[in-house]
């Protein structure tokens, strides 16, 4: 559904990504892991067209995503995103900023739009939250309500970008077991994540990325427990034993 | 002090209708130049260069001419050119411009204080530019506006005073005439003086209380 070709992007004379070739496929969970500057979280906002990039493409179900196209707002209506500072509308409560996408980008009936927002945030477990503002809420709640924003948008795909790296410890669990049950459920998925565990247990697939290539893939079992590029193999050293 | 009383009680009435037309320029003028500071400000953060150029150069050739001498400009030179103003609708056409550069500059400052992360996130649920102003950026800048804002209705409010010099009979100017008509001077400007007094600290209290206002709210 998602194909990446000799993907290219320089931030000036940095190369931060130099030829990534990946494809996912539909209901698939891919986890891209890979030192901090190995360009993973620039992959995903490349395929949500916040990024521009210089070489190679990138198509969604066969449409080539260009930033710079009027078709560029179908394509992020089709493909959600989720930061890792949640980006919460702060003027806005939880349910408000479900509804938004919906009702002023979709033009969903704001009647329809509500009581789906409602049961799309039970489902994140945090009904009893609709009518809070984002400031009114934990990390790991304004996250939680982040994706189900991104679920409003009844999307073909969800691009998450460390959705768990500014959280508290305590707080990653339950955003990690959100994410557990739309894998489950399906939904495809492409995870920038520090949580090796959560990759391993919920993973199809894992990427490894360092220095703006792509040196390890596989299904995520076969790349984190058994690496067999020696990048990887301390990458997950440092990762797994950080002491 | 029982002169400047029975002076007062002379003088009132007709400096009253100066304060009148004192507020109708400043209103008139704090509206134009908030519709004219929105437009540039949109201008100049949008992203199609040749707009973000023209609004660049407005506001720096607007910030860059005393407003006397934009007033005298619209006032004396535009008949030339064939647009006949009253004296009051040049008053405000010109403060109104004059201010907009000033507006736009502060407007600006609020949309560029939103956090990067609020565009994208409005990006990526497939916003357009102008539905991303509308519903995420105008909405939280707001908040980081209104302050100066506040403080432009004050420099405006005093600002209006030079309206005077283009034959707008408002508070300085009805002050002017009768202070030279009768050499009261002492009695008249005093009293001009505690009229504007009495105008802004309303507008000073107002700002104060929406700072914080804003503070508490601040989420």
């Amino acid at each position: 559904m998602i194909e990446l070709s000799e993907l290219h992007k320089s931030f000036g004379a940095v190369e931060v990504l130099r030829g990534i070739t990946a494809n996912v496929t539909r209901g698939e969970v891919v986890c891209i892991i890979g030192p901090s500057g190995s360009g993973k979280s620039t992959i995903l906002r490349c395929i949500n067209g916040l990024e521009e990039y210089d070489g190679g493409t990138i198509t969604i179900d066969g449409v080539r995503v260009d930033r710079t196209s009027p078709g560029i707002k179908t394509i992020r209506t089709e493909i959600a995103m989720v930061f890792q500072r949640f980006n919460l509308f702060p003027h806005r409560t939880a349910l408000e900023n479900v509804i938004e996408g919906p009702v002023y980008v979709k033009g969903v009936r704001r009647e329809e739009a509500l009581p789906r927002a409602r049961e799309l945030l039970s489902r994140v477990g945090l009904a009893a939250k609709a009518d809070a503002y984002p400031a009114e809420l934990s990390g790991g709640q304004m996250q939680r309500v982040a994706i189900a924003r991104a679920l409003a948008m009844q999307p073909k795909a969800i691009l998450f970008d460390e959705p768990t790296s500014s959280l508290d410890p305590e707080l990653v669990g339950e955003v990690l077991s959100v994410m557990r049950r739309l894998a489950e459920d399906g939904m495809t998925m492409v995870v920038v994540t520090h949580e090796i565990r959560f990759a391993q247990e919920v993973a199809d697939r894992v990427l490894f990325l360092d220095h703006g290539k792509i040196l390890e893939e596989g299904p995520a079992r076969q790349v984190l427990s058994a690496p067999q590029h020696v990048r990887t193999q301390e990458f997950l050293k440092r990762v797994l034993r950080p002491i | 002090m029982t002169k400047f009383l029975a002076n007062a009680v002379e003088f009132l009435p007709i400096l009253l209708q100066g304060v009148w037309l004192t507020i109708v320029v400043t209103f008139g003028s704090l509206l134009l130049s908030t519709l004219l500071g929105l437009i540039w400000a949109l201008m100049r953060v949008s992203r199609v260069r040749a707009l973000q150029t023209i609004a660049i150069s407005v506001v720096n050739t607007i910030r860059g001419i005393p407003i006397l001498v934009q007033l005298f400009y619209i006032y004396f030179v535009m008949p030339e050119l064939g647009v006949t103003l009253t004296a009051l609708q040049a008053a405000i056409i010109g403060l109104g411009v004059a201010y907009s550069a000033y507006q736009a500059e502060n407007f600006r400052a609020g949309i560029e204080a939103i956090e990067k992360g609020q565009v994208e996130a409005a990006e990526s649920l497939g916003m357009s530019w102008s539905l991303m102003m509308r519903r995420v950026v105008l909405p939280q800048a707001v908040k980081i506006m209104l302050p100066p804002y506040g403080n432009i209705m004050i420099m405006m409010l005093k600002d209006s005073s030079q309206a005077s010099t283009i034959t707008v009979a408002e508070l300085t100017l009805k002050g002017q005439l009768i202070a030279s008509s009768t050499f009261k001077y002492t009695s008249v400007l005093t009293l001009v003086a505690i009229l504007y007094l009495v105008m802004s600290v309303p507008l000073i209290l107002f700002v104060g209380w929406l700072e914080r206002r804003l503070q508490q709210g601040k989420r």
